[in-house]
């Protein structure tokens, strides 16, 4: 008796520290989850395989899912808000044969980039002010988007074109090597771009009225948050990532082909949920979608060790999206209680 | 006449009149049905039999979007009922026996049948947002089905099976009668019971619809089950056309073509009231579209632009805020008659009535 008196005022017990600190961190719980599943899946194929943690396996995994990442940092922009961006594949592969067919035309890179960017952000802006000036729902209005680009892509050309031009290849095909890690401009740029959404996430106003509105539009506006400024601008700058996806990709692939991103705009979504971000908007990190992009490369790369069938990669992702969604479902519903 | 104009299938069976009349104008042959060896051919015919397994994706797409949800996983369904049904015919014996046959479908729809309850399992019981719960079959949809054909494009040959896609029964394809059968049963199962109104309460208001003591549960189950039904059908029709299951090509981008042909038809993607016969106007108009595009000359793969504009027109017609605007232009206009030309004031009656 007496000794429980003595140690209670000691302070909080790890217990209720642990739940101080959940109910504090509840939005990074899933982020947490996520670099746990990393781990465990880099760890358990460094057991199975052996040689699976090395330098040039991991430098390979942001080489190769490059696009993904600047992808998976636009999405997660469109969803903070609470909403969804279908196009992101298509704009890809529609930017990414514009760029091929102005350079197999000869015009230089210098005006080839800046227009795929540019065209990348137009579609967005089309997206942007269908969702907000015309009520229309992202999920339809990002179809129309997914549609115009893969057509646009198609009207572009019908077949894939090769790049040849240097300053493309370059971005590719040179290697900054410490030891046996490397980094290619592309791995550089798309580190840039997770960089540059952290901070325009974190420490913006932009960001955070990004959080604001997914957390309750109604609210924002009110509070007099400029609601559909950053609304249109976060479709913008998903469209602008895509963009820069398509000038990654096609110099990963050295060409542009028009079917190129069927699907990836699941993809995408995927590795964002499972780096933490919750479908509903106002709750998740940018640096978490670059996590849920890894898990998605591992996976990949696990199944390529393996020497199994390509198609599980995307069974598996279906798998731990669920997983996901069930465990975000249980966290709303929690807090969702609390209130 | 006014209220015919107002009458919600007034605009979807103008614009599917108008696009048959403008490809009559281009060429004559459009309207024209040949009769060979007693089966009847014809551009229209095409449209009709092609329209086959977008009809069943759009009719249980309908009854989904009805229930304030979307079903994303049509198409992979699609893809795995194509694969389960080709995989048994082509490890039996006897590939072209109708007993095969029989068993491929019933094996394709009854997996078909547990994809649709399992979105509708994650929807209804766990209450988990409808886009998200059926991209996760989306997602993983294909990948299981490219594991059934083993990563091949599994092609057999069986006359029966070819018979359900490209066969005729008494001078019309026989995919037109499957789909008249699956109209009339969705029809007559949601307009001729109670469950069609049902739905509509579900969709309108789930939380009021529940205290009022209808089971919004089993109605979201059903909704989902039905669609992935209907769309394992379609998937069957698909393959059979091609005779091979393509994993990665069927039902392709068919969910947006489907909630493109709901919204086409006047149903709400907010939920609540639907309309099954606008559904097959708005199927009929986007097959007749695609028909048109492929007559101009314009390569398959560029006609998304086309319907990409459909898409954006379709969705400004229906905005709020446009609506708002042509109310507010009209009414100034009107005003502005007034104040300019007071004469005019008797004339304007005799306007609106004719």
């Amino acid at each position: 008796m007496t000794a429980d008196v003595r140690t209670a005022p000691a302070g909080p017990s790890i217990r209720e520290r642990y739940d101080v600190f959940m109910s504090r961190h509840a939005s990074l719980m899933p982020t947490f989850a996520a670099v746990a599943i990393l781990l465990v899946l880099l760890i358990s194929a460094q057991f199975a395989f052996g040689n699976f943690i090395a330098p040039r396996n991991l430098s390979a995994l942001l080489l190769n899912n490059a696009y993904l990442v600047i992808l998976a940092v636009g999405m997660t922009f469109v969803i903070l808000t609470g909403g969804i961006d279908l196009s992101v594949g298509s704009v890809m592969a529609f930017t990414g044969i514009l760029c091929a067919k102005l350079l197999a035309d000869g015009i230089p890179a210098i005006v080839a980039v800046p227009a795929m960017l540019l065209s990348g952000a137009a579609i967005g802006l089309l997206i942007g002010v269908l969702v907000q000036y015309f009520d229309v729902q992202p999920f339809i209005a990002s179809l129309a988007g997914l549609f115009l680009a893969r057509g646009l892509a198609f009207v572009v050309s019908l077949s894939s074109i090769r790049v040849e031009d240097p300053a493309v290849l370059w971005l590719q095909r040179t290697r900054l090597t410490v030891g046996d890690w490397y980094l290619t401009p592309t791995g550089i740029l798309a580190l840039l771009v997770v960089a540059a959404g952290v901070y325009v996430a974190q420490w913006t106003r932009f960001g955070r009225t990004i959080y604001a509105i997914g957390g309750n539009e109604q609210s924002a506006r009110l509070m007099g948050l400029p609601v559909a400024r950053t609304k249109v601008l976060v479709y913008v700058i998903c469209g602008l990532c895509s963009g820069l996806a398509g000038l990654v990709l096609t110099a990963y692939s050295g060409a542009g082909y028009p079917l190129n991103g069927v699907g990836t705009e699941l993809d995408a979504i995927a590795a964002v949920v499972i780096g933490g971000t919750i479908l509903t908007g106002g709750s998740g990190y940018v640096l978490g979608s670059l996590v849920g992009v890894l898990v998605y490369g591992v996976i990949k790369t696990i199944i390529a060790f393996q020497g199994a069938e390509p198609s599980w990669t995307r069974i598996i992702i279906g798998a731990l999206l669920l997983l996901f969604i069930v465990v975000q479902r249980v966290i709303v519903a929690r807090s969702e209680r609390r209130r | 006449m006014k209220k015919l104009v107002r009458h919600r299938l007034f605009w979807p069976i103008t614009a599917l009149i108008t696009l048959i009349v403008i490809n009559t104008a281009a060429r004559p042959q459009f309207i024209s049905i040949t009769v060979r060896d007693g089966e009847l051919y014809g551009a229209l015919i095409d449209i009709l039999r092609n329209s086959a397994p977008l009809m069943l994706v759009a009719l249980g797409m309908t009854i989904v979007i009805a229930t304030r949800g979307i079903d994303l996983s049509v198409g992979a369904i699609m893809a795995v009922s194509g694969a389960v049904a080709l995989t048994v015919i082509d490890t039996s014996g006897a590939p072209g026996s109708l007993g095969t046959v029989f068993v491929a479908l019933v094996v394709a729809l009854l997996v078909s049948l547990v994809l649709g309850s399992w979105n509708g399992l994650l929807v209804s019981v766990l209450g988990i947002q409808p886009i998200i719960a059926t991209l996760v079959l989306m997602l993983a949809g294909r990948g299981v089905a490219l594991l059934i054909t083993g990563g091949f494009i599994t092609t057999v040959t069986s006359a029966p099976y070819k018979f359900i896609a490209t066969g005729y029964v008494v001078g019309l394809p026989f995919a037109l009668f499957i789909s008249a059968v699956a109209i009339a049963v969705i029809a007559l199962v949601e307009r001729r019971t109670a469950l069609g109104m049902l739905t509509e309460a579900v969709g309108i208001n789930p939380a009021a619809s529940r205290l009022a003591g209808v089971r919004a549960k089993g109605i979201v189950f059903g909704a989902y089950a039905t669609s992935g039904l209907l769309a394992g059908m379609a998937g069957v029709l698909y393959s059979s056309n091609i005779m091979a299951a393509d994993a990665n090509a069927t039902g392709l981008y068919i969910e947006l073509y489907a909630i493109l042909a709901v919204v086409l038809g006047g149903t709400s993607l907010m939920g609540g009231t639907f309309t099954i016969a606008g559904t097959v106007v708005g199927v009929f108009t986007i097959q007749t579209l695609e028909s048109t595009i492929l007559f101009l000359g314009v390569p398959s793969a560029q006609a998304p632009v086309f319907f990409a504009i459909v898409v954006i027109v379709v969705v400004l017609v229906q905005s709020p805020r446009l609506h708002r605007l042509a109310r507010r232009l009209l009414s100034r206009r009107s005003r502005d008659d007034d104040a300019g030309r007071p004469a005019s004031q008797t004339k304007t009656p005799v306007e609106v009535a004719s």
